[in-house]
């Protein structure tokens, strides 16, 4: 039980490179802890959106029968798990409890942020409103500041046309720089596109620059830079370090919890780690 | 200032807390900022039409059902037509089940169990106490939960159950109680059990147990046919025979309301002595109404709920067959031990304006409500010796109403014993069922011994002073 599931791919990358890109990248050990065995899947997809938006219909869509519920290690709330094969891989899909934010005032807000934090999914859809899009973007935005592993799901685009509202999604995935899919999950339309983006996104084809919030007023701006520089003075290696740097700023308790207990500093080790496993083994092929 | 390199995580955490007081509030202005860039974002990618019109049938409909005057009026309509279609509509499936597995596959398996020479002990104990008790729960839950519960569902699929919560947060917070928590109290309406998983809504700890506890004053499933009974022979029969239906459907709407004004009070008193606390505010979206998923709505909430609830009822019912079997067959100095139980609990009966029958009745349903009616009449006949109705001692069935009524007024039931039986069907312990899930939900040894003996407590004091009021006002007379 050396690994357990090495990638197509694997073998072709030059020796001496130090990231495996098609590698998956999310945190194993952390996963167990928040419930997810990934012991049979290749990658783990988180699923999030704001309550409404028919997150459970692209579930349902695209896990259709492979799916089990139960709840979240030490809480009672909810969760659906499913799986689906796309091309080679194969895919965990998690489904993260409908919320409006990620600033975990509420149980269901913690679970989400925790999850898309500590478990890092290898991708992040987040499913969104067509017909409520400016609503819906807060979530979308918050998301985009803990992974850049994300992509827009762009729901109820039949809701919205009914409506005469005319999304232009192309603009959308340039302002936020990432994928979005447009989508209407009841009727199954546009699926494959998004398993197709999911697949990409997961594989490390597609590159993402993630929108960063333009309009912090500049005294914000100035203390995020300084505590982001203080952060990764002591985990170089961190995704997210701005964003911790928001939470501490916030006075977010929990946040700042982790980072004392190291277990944010852990994610910047684990990206080490797998780093080091995938030189290891590429020497065993050799 | 900037020469000292932070190298430890507390030293980040300071001076993130220093920062934060010099720029002011500082969430307030992250969630500006958050809030500018969707909005920038979203004004360049959308293209509104000039006019919105499902926005304004939207609103329209929700003037009326979350409207001062007609919030109430409208959802108490709506409820009364769901419990009526769940009523009216289970009656005769429950039937047609009733014949098919007491009138056919009963007999079928006494045959059976004759044949290959099964002793009298055993079959009786299988057959007329296990099988007949799953049998009775089965044919009396599974039609109104396949019809209830998928009924529920389209209205919380169709986006009205928020509406729902949005007219009654103002009840329950006034009462010291999460809004939420009206949406519990809907769902105990169709079980308990059920009402106590959907308080999972509910985030604050201090206001889920509030719900759970109250959960029970909402009259559930396997009430219903035991309020409905009750009525329609005591309280309908005093009136003239056209308008009896009516008043024994007011009678048991009155239960239920009564159930809902206890919720309200025991909210109340709880969050006021040891649940005391600030309620939670939350903010309740009104989502758009949409037209709802008719055929997946029927199919997950079957599968989902109702085949979950039914089968742990199963599980508690075919038990508490056995022990009524038991208890009526076992006889020590001649006498079955339900003889010695109803004869001790005669006189403590009898001041609740009940009698002993029926306090064992409660005590053996403990696992399931709904076989209440069906251990009374068997035990009514057992006691009163009526001779040759019923199938014998420890047997289920299912008389006519007639016959029920013959019976029952053969073993001194007045309208006070009917009263007395409706208040205590109302505010008792939960069932067995409940209060596993209770237990399992909380994980708190403490509170579900609370939510199970708090209801029973009440239920003895409440008719206790209805038995003592009526009959001074009796003997006045």
């Amino acid at each position: 039980m050396t690994d357990q599931s090495p990638q197509p791919g694997e073998q072709s990358l030059p020796a001496g490179s130090s990231a495996c890109e098609s590698c998956p990248v999310h945190h194993k050990a952390n996963l167990l802890k928040l419930g997810v065995d990934m012991q049979d899947w290749d990658y783990v997809v988180g699923l999030a959106g704001n309550p409404n938006v028919g997150k459970s219909t692209v579930f349902n869509a695209l896990t259709g029968l492979k799916q089990h519920t139960g709840n979240w290690p030490g809480k009672t709330v909810t969760r659906a798990e499913g799986g689906f094969k796309y091309g080679d891989g194969r895919y965990k899909l998690v489904d993260l409890p409908g919320t409006y934010s990620l600033l975990a005032t509420s149980l269901d807000e913690e679970i989400a942020r925790d999850f898309i934090l500590f478990g890092q999914p290898d991708v992040t859809v987040v499913v969104v409103d067509a017909t409520l899009l400016e609503r819906n973007l807060n979530l979308v935005l918050q998301v985009l500041e803990i992974t850049d592993r994300v992509v827009v799901c762009l729901n109820l685009m039949d809701e919205a046309k009914r409506d005469g509202i005319v999304v232009d999604d192309r603009r959308l995935a340039r302002d936020l720089g990432v994928p979005v899919v447009p989508t209407v999950a009841r009727r199954h339309e546009g699926l494959d596109q998004l398993l197709q983006a999911i697949s990409e996104i997961a594989s490390g084809e597609t590159k993402t620059r993630p929108h960063r919030i333009q309009n912090h007023p500049p005294q914000l701006k100035n203390a995020i830079s300084t505590i982001v520089e203080q952060i990764e003075a002591i985990y170089p290696n961190l995704p997210n370090a701005r964003w911790v740097a928001l939470r501490l700023l916030d006075g977010d308790e929990s946040i700042a919890d982790s980072l004392r207990k190291g277990e944010l500093g852990d994610l910047a080790r684990g990206t080490e780690d797998e780093t080091n496993r995938d030189l290891d083994l590429e020497l065993e092929v050799v | 200032m900037n020469e000292t390199k932070p190298n430890q995580p507390d030293d980040v955490i300071a001076s993130a807390q220093a920062l934060r007081w010099e720029v002011g509030d500082f969430h307030e202005r992250v969630m500006e900022a958050i809030y500018a860039d969707a909005a920038q974002i979203a004004d360049r990618v959308v293209t509104r039409p000039g006019e919105k019109r499902r926005f304004d049938l939207d609103r329209t409909i929700d003037r009326v059902v979350t409207s001062r005057i007609w919030g109430f009026p409208v959802m108490i309509l709506l409820f009364t037509l769901i419990f009526w279609l769940t009523i009216t509509g289970a009656n005769y499936p429950s039937k047609m089940i009733a014949e098919f597995l007491i009138g056919n596959i009963y007999p079928a398996l006494l045959e059976l169990a004759a044949m290959i020479g099964m002793p009298w002990w055993l079959s009786g104990l299988l057959i007329d106490g296990v099988y007949l008790a799953t049998a009775w729960v089965v044919s009396v839950m599974l039609p109104p939960m396949a019809i209830f519960f998928p009924l529920f569902t389209l209205l919380e699929d169709f986006g009205y159950l928020p509406r729902v919560a949005f007219n009654l947060d103002n009840v329950f917070k006034k009462s010291g109680a999460h809004g939420k928590q009206s949406l519990s109290m809907m769902m105990g309406f169709g079980c308990n059990a059920a009402g106590m998983i959907s308080t999972r809504v509910i985030d604050s700890p201090r206001e889920r147990l509030i719900a759970m506890i109250t959960n029970n004053f909402a009259l559930c499933n396997g009430r219903w046919p035991t309020q409905i009974l009750v009525a329609t022979l005591f309280i309908g029969a005093l009136a003239p025979l056209h308008l009896a239906g009516l008043v024994s459907a007011a009678a048991v709407v009155g239960i239920a309301v009564l159930g809902v004004l206890l919720t309200f009070l025991v909210s109340w008193g709880l969050s006021r002595s040891v649940l005391r606390g600030e309620v939670s505010t939350f903010s309740l979206e009104l989502p758009p109404y949409r037209p709802p998923r008719i055929w997946q709505t029927i199919y997950t909430s079957l599968i989902d709920r109702t085949s979950y609830v039914l089968w742990r009822a199963i599980i508690f019912a075919a038990p508490a067959g056995a022990v009524i079997w038991l208890i009526s067959n076992v006889t020590v100095n001649g006498t079955s031990i339900a003889e010695y139980m109803v004869t001790f609990l005669n006189p403590f009966g009898i001041l609740l304006g009940l009698n002993g029958v029926i306090l064992v009745a409660f005590i053996v349903a403990i696992p399931a409500n709904e076989i209440v009616i069906p251990t009374i009449l068997m035990l009514t006949v057992m006691m009163a010796g009526t001779g040759n109705v019923g199938e014998g001692a420890g047997v289920m069935f299912e008389p006519s109403a007639a016959t029920t009524d013959a019976i029952l007024r053969a073993g001194g039931w007045t309208l006070l014993t009917a009263v007395s039986l409706m208040l205590f069907s109302l505010i008792h312990n939960p069932c067995s069922t409940t209060i596993y899930t209770m237990y399992k939900e909380s994980g708190s040894k403490k509170w579900t011994t609370v939510g199970a003996l708090l209801p029973l407590i009440m239920g003895f004091i409440v008719t206790f002073f209805v038995a003592q009021i009526w009959r001074l006002v009796e003997s006045l007379l």
